[in-house]
């Protein structure tokens, strides 16, 4: 049984971090909405670029002549993984998810006697693979100095996927992301990049195309690449700040639940440590 | 009056403007090209410079680099990489924008284009900031 000072001590100790837990997520909540707000603000421009460049493969096709972003270089040997994850923990199962995620479709592509490469983006993925994947790392982009996600971010990212595409290092790249469906739900997602894929769409419109078709494809491929790792990072920010503040309720709801606990805890050894006394002086009283 | 098209002008992060807009000037790949309304379908890809919007209350102007132009009978929609509007340009902001432009232009395959690129942000600098 533990003496009162102790059960105090535990009180005082669980009250503690109930505040700081309380405090997280509230900036957790702050920080949502803002990541909400960026995503939001960027879907007009991906939303945009996906339909011209869904029109754009559809006139080119995957023929012969066509980039090999869109066409892809014959082969799907070489899987690059990319794995977007956070900096940051605290954030409940938002991590092990993807990383859930990006372990079974290696697994499976191993399965398959393809080979398997891995970029990690955000520094608590990679530690999760570092044990059964660590050979298979080709790179780390490194987000923990970045304050407010941009275009160039994601810009970075794409550089070094296509980097390994062009070298021959890849020859089908993934990413991997938490798509935000609400506070409590977000969705591990992977999405195939390079080669692109667009869904076809029978009822675009025709356009004059200046200088040609092929020479705007070629133009807006890497950028349209960037785009969609931009979008996946906005959807993991949002993600991230939303699985963070359900984690830090239910912590805060749990150190309530304790205190509630230890409390009575005290109260009836208090309770007892009176009624012992008591005890004592009657008898004593008594034996007189 | 005279008639409108929908002008919005789109960067990966934000929407920058949407108004309506008498005419619209693009610096388009293959030269500068001006969209008023009832202008053929087209799809042209930007080339660094500036981007000129004519609205129903005065002239606004944006540097661009990178992106397309999608212009309809009705609408003009400007997907740039990066739009800065005039009024915000600074030396400072413009040596970067080479800088990375000559970035690029070392490994991009495509030379010429590259080449080309640092080149129309060099005359802008020239031009822009007199």
């Amino acid at each position: 049984m533990p003496s009162l000072k102790d059960l105090k001590n535990k009180i005082a100790s669980v009250k503690n971090t109930r505040k700081i837990t309380k405090a997280m997520q509230m900036v957790s909540a702050a920080k949502l909405r803002r990541a909400q707000d960026a995503a939001v603000a960027a879907r007009p421009f991906a939303e945009r670029m996906t339909a011209v460049m869904t029109a754009l493969a559809a006139g080119v096709g995957t023929g012969e002549g066509a980039p090999k972003l869109l066409a892809g270089n014959g082969k799907d040997q070489v899987h690059l993984l990319v794995v977007m994850t956070s900096e940051r923990g605290l954030c409940g199962g938002f991590n092990s998810s993807i990383v859930k995620l990006a372990r079974v479709r290696a697994n499976e592509l191993v399965a398959q006697g393809k080979t398997v490469k891995f970029l990690t983006v955000g520094k608590k993925g990679r530690e999760q693979l570092r044990r059964d994947w660590g050979q298979a790392f080709i790179g780390h982009v490194d987000m923990s100095e970045v304050k407010r996600l941009g275009y160039a971010n994601a810009q970075g990212v794409a550089r070094e996927a296509m980097a390994a595409f062009e070298h021959g290092e890849a020859d089908v790249v993934t990413i991997f992301y938490n798509r935000f469906q609400s506070v409590i739900a977000q969705i591990p997602t992977m999405k195939q990049v390079i080669p692109a894929k667009f869904e076809a769409d029978a009822t675009t419109a025709l356009y004059d195309y200046e200088p040609s078709e092929e020479a705007i494809l070629a133009d807006l491929l890497p950028r349209s690449i960037a785009t969609q790792i931009f979008t996946a990072l906005l959807e993991n920010g949002a993600s991230e700040q939303g699985a963070r503040m359900s984690a830090m309720d239910n912590a805060t709801r749990n150190a309530g639940d304790m205190i509630t606990k230890y409390t009575t805890i005290y109260n009836r050894s208090r309770q007892a440590a009176i009624t012992k006394e008591l005890i004592e002086i009657i008898s004593g009283a008594e034996a007189l | 009056m005279a008639s409108t098209v929908q002008f919005d002008l789109v960067s990966p992060e934000r929407r920058l403007a949407s108004f309506a807009a008498t005419e619209v000037q693009i610096p388009g790949f293959l030269g500068d090209m001006t969209a008023m309304t009832g202008h053929a379908s087209t799809i042209t890809g930007l080339r660094p410079g500036v981007l000129r919007v004519i609205g129903t209350e005065g002239a606004k102007s944006y540097i661009v680099t990178g992106g397309f132009a999608e212009i309809s009978a009705t609408g003009v929609s400007v997907l740039a990489e990066l739009a800065v509007p005039v009024e915000e340009l600074t030396q400072a902001k413009l040596d970067v924008l080479i800088a990375d432009a000559c970035e690029a232009a070392a490994v991009n395959p495509d030379k010429d284009a590259a080449d080309k690129a640092v080149a129309d942000l060099m005359a802008l600098k020239a031009t822009a900031l007199v």
